[in-house]
């Protein structure tokens, strides 16, 4: 049993932290607000959630669980909220998703090549 | 494995507060600061393992409430004049 708890724990925290540095990768990596939100927003539900039941695992004390029964529900409301909210806020003051990144991205090539020219 | 869970979030923190530096608009900015306080209450909540005192969860149930309040409290002002984006500016500026 107690063999279980820490492999399980292992695993659990081992996908958590995965989750969570793809997270950053993501936000530094991805080319528009949307899709930074997108990668943001579902590794951080997932990675915290991990993350948080691989400690649950680990606890001994009942307080504790609770507490930590706390924080993931709360992570979990707060999360897509926050998410929705900002979401909504961009959207509504105008900033747009970009579309064809490539044919973006060989426009603007173009336009500096003749402009240097 | 706890340790290397922490030293994952200390990474992503970084990474977070990059694209808060670097970030373009003023949302993606947002963005950051909101994914650098959910990953400073995992770590917190991590630490206190760590060290052994559980303790520090109560900090952490703090800590998440402050930063959904952060977040929401600033979006509350999304319909004034300095959040209006113009995607021209910003396309030329990238």
């Amino acid at each position: 049993m107690d063999l279980l708890i820490t492999i399980f724990s292992s695993l659990f925290l081992l996908i958590g932290s995965f989750l969570c540095i793809s997270g950053g990768v993501g936000i530094l990596r991805f080319p528009d607000f949307y899709t930074r939100m997108h990668a943001v927003g579902i590794t951080d539900t997932l990675g915290a959630g991990l993350i948080l039941i691989a400690l649950m695992l680990l606890s001994t004390d009942f307080f504790v669980f609770t507490k930590l029964c706390m924080i993931l529900l709360l992570t979990l409301l707060i999360g897509p909220t926050t998410s929705h909210v900002l979401a909504k806020a961009a959207m509504h003051n105008g900033l747009n998703p970009k579309f064809n990144m490539d044919i973006d991205e060989q426009e603007d090539e173009k336009e500096m090549g003749s402009s240097n020219s | 494995m706890l340790i290397a869970a922490t030293l994952a979030i200390f990474v992503a923190m970084f990474l977070a507060i990059l694209r808060g530096i670097v970030g373009p608009t003023f949302y993606d900015r947002i963005l950051a600061v909101n994914m650098f306080g959910t990953k400073t209450v995992l770590l917190i909540a991590l630490l206190g393992f760590v060290m052994g005192r559980p303790e520090f969860l109560d900090i952490a149930i703090v800590y998440a409430l402050i930063n959904f309040i952060s977040v929401i409290g600033v979006l509350r002002y999304s319909d004034s004049k300095e959040f209006k984006h113009d995607n021209g500016s910003i396309e030329k500026e990238l």
